[in-house]
């Protein structure tokens, strides 16, 4: 029994038994369902082994969405205990948790699982590439993240959530103040995670540096394409910085080290330090992605070419690098002294004039355009205002002296959440509409899609500019609740409505696909939006080679050159095409991790082993495979060609 | 698959070239780690608490020893790969034992080292500074723990299946991995030892 008792949850309530119960109902009733549909050898054959990059593109948008969901109600939660002064619905302990694993959940698992979610599915189609540089690292690096996200959330009922905060500062995150295992998840799920993107990461760049089409030289990639490159690079400089902070935390607090205790000359600044170092870039690899979506949308739905490409991309390099020399502004407060807040003061503003750049070359593609206002386009012009806001206070925050004033107020949290919502989250349902039909082969519905944009887009201003004057009057975030005298009550009701309408809006948005899934139209054609950019030159729903013979290109937008200019796109013919084998590898390595993990956050030391063992066995297995893939034939592709549209070329 | 035989044998096939590349891409990864690392160790190097300081602990024998012993495996190494691209299978292997036999003994010293550090009084638990520089020598000597095992697997396969592009390719790639880590030991030398000593 003595064993057992280190899983219990620290401060067990009905809801947390409630969701136990469900989660373990949940579990049989797939688990049950799979089996009874006879499902097993499907899912393993063609998801759980596969190496398409569409493939894993489509795990990573459900995971993505599944995520969206579990902060989502996170989110309600902490509106609807603050909606009014005094409320009991949680406890102080609970809310910590709660705003803890809202931001784990929504930046790791959520906004990361988007970005790579598109990234894997448009990449490679927009540069005319047939997969990815190493398809069998894609898959891992989709497990890595899965089995870390899975990790993260069974924190909730198996031995409590981390509730220090998303960033988990030291010593708040040390052993002495967050004594049960929620913080050891924290880090070890957050490592798992991690080392997937830096894979990802590794693989994008030289997806994108060595396999674009013949003729696409980098000044002629798509506007999406150059976001993605620029991410990745940010990503394989700054996560290294989070895997050496993660795992000094987790020395800290397995092993008794002193990196960032109190005593014996541990230091805690160097935490804040090192998680804003890579923290801060990661704003960048969130939101660079996004302004190459919505790049793409504005001009498709302009009808226009994008004004301004080579400062666009000028913009998302000066961007990028600014990225790393801003962190300090994340904690002006904790004692750096006036002339180092100075610098950081100056190079934070110094950000606005690349974003400002971008934000005109939007506006002056849409100039004179034939806009059509389709679902992906409303959320590109409604994130140009609702952005610019966020964005301006933002540089409100970054003036050193004024933010003694703002600082960890609702202020801030209006701030960052009214960047990340319309630079990331809008971005991501136009970039999922966007795409839709060509990762499934329909569209999905306008009329509900419109429902849904306006709900988000309302209900994100109505949730976060009431918290511009909550924090302006001085409420500070993270606090579970308030005195009525205070007189936050009726912000922060407003608040609650707008958690509301984001919330109706999620749910149309999954009522869509339901609805699109069952209703909407096949016959659709290759390229519904009348669209720009290679992805759209191959088949609807792409097949697995992707292009039938690789493209060439000569200009920017060769598709749309290959529609009303005439240029050829296609000029080789069919030949066989090689290409990767599936691997169960990848899901079971990382099924090893997830147990590595479990055992680390619980100092089970023979778990532990045994799961590092199992890891190094498929490393020399996987060194030993002699697997050079296979080729499909030519017939085959001409038998394929002919049925989705007639011409084979 | 195409091989073009006006390349050396490990950049002949279109995987070999992304392979190389994409470790490139990586040693880039492991440079942010390492210098995270060092910034660290630069930080916390004067916290020493009550145990000893970096003075007190270095000592300049075991350190030549191993600044030897690695950099002389780099030599060895080249000397690998100038021997595959001649197309000497056992030159090849004899100087990746070699290699391999070097890296051993570097472990081995690093591993007595941290022995004795640990009877002047200093635990990974003892201070700071102590946490901040075995985390560094220990990720470096990880590596090299790593590179061991991962070079073994290569000369099996070297052993058994000859130069194809495929071992040609890995065992390329190998050498960079072999020469990056002696990069971060020359400034674990000047940065950690030498700085320490002085």
């Amino acid at each position: 029994m003595e064993f057992f008792k280190q899983f219990a949850v620290p401060n067990p309530t009905p809801t947390i038994y409630l969701s136990m119960v469900a989660i373990g109902l949940t579990l049989i009733a797939v688990l049950a369902g799979i089996t009874y549909f006879k499902k097993w050898g499907y899912l393993w054959r063609e998801w759980l082994t596969t190496v398409d990059h569409k493939r894993i593109g489509i795990m990573y948008l459900i995971s993505a969405l599944l995520m969206l969901f579990r902060g989502g109600v996170d989110a309600l939660m902490m509106r609807a205990q603050t909606s009014r002064p005094g409320n009991e619905l949680l406890s102080a302990a609970e809310y910590n948790e709660i705003f803890t694993t809202h931001g784990v959940v929504m930046i790791f698992f959520m906004a990361m699982a988007f970005i790579t979610a598109l990234m894997n599915f448009a990449v490679p189609l927009q540069i005319g590439a047939r997969d990815v540089a190493y398809p069998r690292l894609n898959a891992l690096s989709f497990w890595l993240y899965f089995m870390g996200a899975m990790l993260f959330n069974i924190s909730f009922v198996i031995g409590g959530s981390p509730s220090s905060g998303w960033t988990s500062y030291f010593p708040l995150a040390g052993n002495q103040l967050s004594e049960h295992v929620g913080t050891n998840y924290y880090m070890i799920a957050l490592q798992i995670a991690g080392l997937g993107t830096l894979i990802t990461g590794i693989n994008f760049i030289v997806t994108i540096f060595k396999m674009r089409a013949k003729g696409m030289t980098l000044m002629k990639m798509p506007l999406f394409t150059w976001s993605a490159l620029i991410t990745n690079l940010l990503i394989v400089f700054a996560f290294p910085v989070l895997t050496v902070a993660l795992a000094m935390g987790t020395m800290d607090r397995l092993f008794g080290t002193h990196f960032f205790t109190i005593d014996n000359g541990g230091m805690a600044m160097l935490w804040a330090n090192f998680f804003w170092v890579w923290g801060h870039p990661e704003v960048y690899i969130l939101v660079l992605p996004a302004f190459g979506i919505y790049s793409e949308v504005i001009s498709t739905f302009s009808k226009r070419n994008l004004y301004g490409y080579t400062s666009m991309v000028v913009a998302i390099v000066v961007i990028s690098t600014l990225a790393f020399l801003v962190w300090v502004h994340h904690f002006f407060t904790m004692g750096q002294g006036a002339f180092v807040n100075s610098i950081f003061s100056i190079t934070t503003m110094a950000i606005a004039i690349p974003t400002g750049i971008k934000i005109f070359n939007w506006l002056f593609t849409m100039w004179k355009g034939k806009i059509q206002f389709t679902v992906p386009m409303l959320y590109s012009i409604g994130f140009i205002p609702i952005f610019t806001i966020g964005g301006v206070t933002g540089v409100m925050l970054g003036i050193a002296s004024a933010d003694y004033q703002y600082h960890n107020t609702m202020f801030l949290v209006a701030h960052f959440h009214l960047v990340i919502i319309p630079g990331v989250v809008f971005a991501m349902i136009a970039g999922m509409t966007y795409w839709w039909p060509k990762m499934f082969g329909f569209m999905l519905n306008e009329r509900i899609g419109r429902w849904a944009f306006w709900n988000i887009a309302i209900g994100t201003c109505l949730a976060f500019f009431p918290m511009f004057i909550a924090g302006l009057d001085g409420q500070a975030r993270r606090m579970y609740t308030y005195s009525e005298v205070a007189g936050f009550g009726v912000w922060n009701l407003l608040s609650f409505f707008g958690g509301l309408g984001l919330a109706m809006g999620f749910i149309l948005i999954v009522y869509n696909v339901y609805y699109s899934a069952r209703y909407a139209s096949r016959d659709i054609g290759d390229d519904p939006w009348d669209a720009r950019t290679l992805e759209w030159a191959t088949r609807t729903p792409v097949p697995e080679y992707n292009f039938a013979v690789e493209p060439e290109v000569n200009t920017r937008e060769p598709f749309w050159d290959s529609k009303y200019e005439g240029e050829k796109l296609f000029k080789e013919k069919i030949t066989d095409i090689h290409m990767p084998n599936n691997s169960g590898q990848p899901f079971i390595m990382s099924s090893f991790f997830f147990v590595l993990g479990f055992g680390l956050v619980f100092s089970l030391w023979l778990l532990v082993y045994i799961a590092a063992a199992g890891i190094a066995v498929l490393l020399f297995y996987r060194s030993f495979e002699k697997d050079d893939g296979r080729h499909i034939h030519e017939e085959d592709v001409r038998e394929t060609e002919r049925e989705m549209g007639g011409d084979t070329r | 698959m195409n091989i073009d035989h006006s390349k050396p044998l490990e950049y002949s096939t279109e995987t070999n070239d992304l392979n190389i590349i994409g470790f490139w891409v990586f040693i880039g990864a492991e440079i942010a780690l390492f210098a995270t690392l060092f910034a660290a160790y630069f930080i916390l190097e004067g916290r020493v608490a009550d145990g000893p300081s970096a003075g007190h602990l270095f000592v300049i024998s075991t350190l030549m020893i191993q600044t030897f012993v690695l950099l002389t495996s780099s030599f060895t190494i080249g000397l690998a790969v100038n021997a595959m691209r001649v197309g000497r299978k056992g030159a090849t292997i004899g100087f990746l034992i070699i290699t391999l036999i070097l890296g051993l003994g570097f472990v081995g010293v690093e591993i007595y080292e941290f022995y004795e550090y640990v009877h002047e009084g200093l635990t990974l638990q003892t201070s700071a500074f102590s946490a901040a520089l075995f985390t560094l020598l220990g990720t470096h000597g990880a590596h090299v723990s790593f590179g061991l095992f991962w070079g073994i697997a290569i000369i099996i396969q070297l052993a058994k299946r000859g130069f194809t592009p495929r071992t040609a390719n890995k065992t390329f790639i190998f050498s960079l991995y072999w020469h990056f880590l002696d990069v971060v030991w020359i400034f674990i030398f000047s940065f950690v030892y030498l700085k320490g000593m002085m």
